[in-house]
Parts: structure tokens; sequence; C-alpha cells
């Protein structure tokens, strides 16, 4: 068992970051993709992670939504713990009610876009809403129209996913998350999957979000001109643990660590 | 040899019991919807009850069907449970097949992608929503083919019942080959039926599946 009596029952006043990890640990097995991480993202910061493969950086992304149990430490979510929560002022693992309850404020993108196949575009934006929230059918068609229109896929709302090309497939699947009025946007590798002409559609989606919007946004990406672009303070992430971060400008253009040296250099001879 | 007048005397002798007929169909449409808890059941969180159910299926997939026949009408009585030969033959077929029909059901559930129930999860959906809308809508277009299969399959399996004296076709037509020793008509007679059923019903389940697949955008 943890001992967990060193972390916070619920982080302090107005100042707290909005997504904060806290000697964040996670293994397969023997293999320990993270590694006592801390890591925090504040309020509207759009944080980029990038590394090798196998540095964890999908798995962060993956724990913050639940989809993966935690091995060690804390992730607290606008404050409050998401993967623990308070019993007889200790902090004891989740159960399900809990993660419900926390991760209504997280919303996730992926790299396969994963929508609903027997559901149109406008079906796929009004199923959480619907199912999720209770919004009447009627409500929820405004708000997903509003947010197709937002990706510019409101004149295909009545398409399924089977006949959307991959970048509106991932822009629908945008819109979808969206639909949820999370605080905190999850994007994972959404543009790895897609073909290069594409790419521009759903980086300009999420660029609009940027700038328009005041959303939390962990982003991991293999994109690196678009990453330097919009992101507040770009994390790369090497062997389970952040090797080095900070401004685009200055991770990009002056990095300290020998890895992220390497690692910049490898994906500048790929391009 | 084959007697042509042999129609005309027997076919309006035949006792049809249509009823039978369609009390079966609705049963079996019913008993493929009951089957997929037994599917379900194999995914439960429960550690026990999908050790239990697999068991039970890999058990009752794994004898004849005659035995099962035999076991619930002769065996069953000495345990104080009688029953008629045709609620008999029902329990076993109907038991055999879910069995069989929760493999396919099963199949189709482990083919709808991971991906989707983790797209559910960040919906915030419980962990039933994604079953009821997502997880079982797109497992049943893929498993219709096999649950036809199975569904034709219990039809022409229905003359093991006549053992225990059910007197479906089979039966019938071995009465009236002993009574007029006319096999041959008889027995053709019966296939022929076997064949205008199960024929039709193949190209209504490929049409059923089709137009399941077109409802569902897939």
């Amino acid at each position: 068992m943890e001992d967990l009596s060193g972390f916070q029952l619920k982080m302090d006043g107005n100042t707290h970051p909005m997504v904060s990890f806290r000697k964040e640990r996670k293994a397969y097995g023997a293999l320990v993709v993270l590694d006592d991480r801390d890591l925090d993202v504040a309020s509207g910061e759009m944080v980029s992670v990038i590394g090798p493969s196998g540095a964890g950086k999908t798995t962060v992304l993956r724990m913050l939504m639940t989809l993966e149990k935690i091995n060690g430490g804390v992730i607290y979510v606008d404050g409050n713990p998401l993967t623990h929560m308070e019993k007889g002022g200790k902090l004891v693992l989740a159960h399900d009610k809990h993660l419900r309850a926390r991760r209504s404020d997280i919303g996730m993108c992926f790299q396969h876009f994963n929508l609903f196949p027997h559901m149109t575009a406008i079906q796929n934006c009004m199923e959480g809403p619907v199912q999720v929230l209770g919004l009447s059918k009627a409500e929820a068609r405004d708000r997903g129209e509003e947010l197709l229109e937002l990706v510019g896929m409101v004149d295909k709302k009545d398409q399924h996913p089977s006949r959307l090309s991959g970048g509106q497939q991932q822009r629908v699947a945008i819109a979808r998350a969206l639909a949820m009025r999370p605080k905190v946007m999850l994007f994972d590798e959404v543009t790895s999957a897609l073909d290069p002409e594409v790419i521009g559609e759903v980086t300009n989606v999420i660029r609009k979000l940027v700038s328009e919007h005041n959303l939390t946004m962990l982003m991991v990406t293999h994109q690196m001109g678009f990453a330097r672009d919009i992101s507040d303070r770009v994390c790369f992430f090497y062997g389970g643990k952040i090797e080095e971060q900070g401004p685009p400008a200055e991770l990009f253009g002056n990095p300290q660590r020998e890895r992220t040296q390497q690692f910049l250099s490898a994906v500048k001879e790929a391009i | 040899m084959f007697d042509w007048q042999f129609e005309d005397e027997w076919f309006p002798k035949i006792d049809w019991r249509w009823d039978y007929t369609w009390e079966i169909l609705p049963r079996l449409l019913e008993a493929t919807g009951h089957t997929l808890v037994f599917a379900l059941a194999q995914r439960s969180q429960s550690r026990v009850l999908t050790f239990v159910v697999r068991e039970f299926v890999e058990f009752v997939r794994s004898t004849p069907l005659l035995l099962q026949i035999f076991f619930i009408f002769y065996v069953g009585p000495q345990f104080g449970i009688t029953l008629s030969p045709w609620v008999s033959g029902m329990i076993a077929i109907g038991l055999h097949y879910s069995c069989y029909l929760s493999e396919v059901y099963r199949g189709g559930l482990d083919s709808v992608p991971k991906g989707q129930w983790e797209a559910a999860i960040a919906l915030n959906m419980t962990t039933a929503q994604p079953y009821r809308r997502q997880i079982i809508p797109q497992a049943i277009p893929p498993a219709i083919p096999g649950l036809g299969n199975y569904l034709i399959g219990i039809f022409k399996d229905t003359p093991m019942l006549s053992v225990i004296g059910v007197a479906e076709l089979v039966h019938t037509a071995n009465a009236i080959g002993s009574e007029t020793w006319r096999y041959l008509e008889a027995y053709t007679i019966v296939g022929l039926i076997f064949l205008a059923l199960s024929l039709p019903a193949a190209v209504i389940i490929r049409a059923f599946e089709g137009f399941v697949r077109r409802k569902l955008g897939m």
C-alpha cells in the first residue's frame, strides 16, 4: 500500500493549476513507463508533449482520462484529486463513481478518431450531451450544430463516419468532445493517422480553439512546427521522465539537454 | 416407382400442427435475444459469474443434443420434474443452441474495437451505457450470418425430438411410411418441406443483415 499522507486532500485557493500530476507513476508489470513525474498545467494553458515513442507521452493523457489506472502518485484536476478520493481524512484510490464525477471536466480526442460508426456526425455530437448530461435532443442538436459549425463540418452533419475523410472525422471527433463542455481537452496524436494534405484542417481547428476559447489543453504530437506555433509550453519526455520543458522558442531554439538536442536533430533530419 | 397419387391421398390427412410452428418462431427470436445475456455474462467483472457461465456453455456445447434431450425427458421425472415431450424438447434445443448462439454474440462483441469503449469513457458514460448505445448495436450486424446459420440449424434439428415422441415432420413421415409402406414419398415430401422453409429463411437472413447494416450506416 502506497503512503499517500504527503499528498494534499485538496489544493488551496484560486491559484492551483487546472491539472496537476504529483509523483505520478505507471508501470506495466516490470516496465515502468512513467516514473515519479510531476507536471502542472495552468488554467487556459496549452502544453505540448513531444518525445520518442515509449516515453510515456500518450500514457499521461490516458491516465488523465482515467483510461489507465495509476500505480503511484495522485492526479489533481481543478484542485481536487481525480485518481483518489478522501475517506476519513486520507486519500484512497477512487472508485468508478468518483472517477465519473471528476472526469466530467476532461475531454479527449484520439489518434484514430473513435467516432461511433453507426451514428451520423450530429448524432455522435449529441450522444454525450443526451446520454450523460441529460440534455433534451433539441438542445443537444443545437449545441452539436454550433460545434460542427466551429469545426467546419456542419454541411456533413448527417453523414456517417464511413463517408468522411480522416480529417473530417477528426474534426467531428473534436466537436463531439467539445459538446461535453470540458475544461481540459486532451489531444492524443490527433494528426498522426491523417494523410499529410488534411493535417492542416485539423490543426487549424485546434489553433482556433487556442485563440478563441479559454480551454486548458494537453497535446501529444509529432508535428514539431505546430507544437512550436501554438503551445505556451513544450515538454520533452524521455524514458518516463520529463527531460526538459520550457517555452517553445527556448526548447526548440536552444535545447539544454543532450537528449533533447539528439531528438530534435533526429526529427529535423526526418523532414 | 414414385406414386404421385400418394400426395393427393395423404396430404389432407396430415395433421400439420401449424400452431407449433407459430409458437416456435417468436420463441426463437426471443431466445436469440436472451442468449445475448450469456455472452454479456462472460464479459462481466465478476469472475465467478464469468467462470460459471463459460463452463456451462462449454459443457453444453461439448455434449450431444440427443443425450440432452433424453436427459431432460427421462431423467427429469426421477427428480420429480415431469415434462411433456414438447416442453422437454424445447428446453433441450433451446439450451443447446443458446450456448452456440452466445458464442456467436461473443465473437460479435469482441469484434467491436477497444477505441469505442475509450470514446464512451471520454464522454463520461457509465459502464452499462456503452453496451446499450455503442457496443451491442455494432456487435449485432457481424453476428447475423452466424445467428442465421444456427436458427436454420435449430429448425433442421427438430427431427431429433421424434426420439421422445414429438410428432414433428419426420415423426409423421415415419408413421405414414409404416402405415402405407410408401417411405420414398413420405421422406421426399418431408425433405422438400424442409428445403422450402430453409432456403427462403437463408435469403431472408441475408436481406435482414443488409437492412441492419444500412440502418446503422455501416
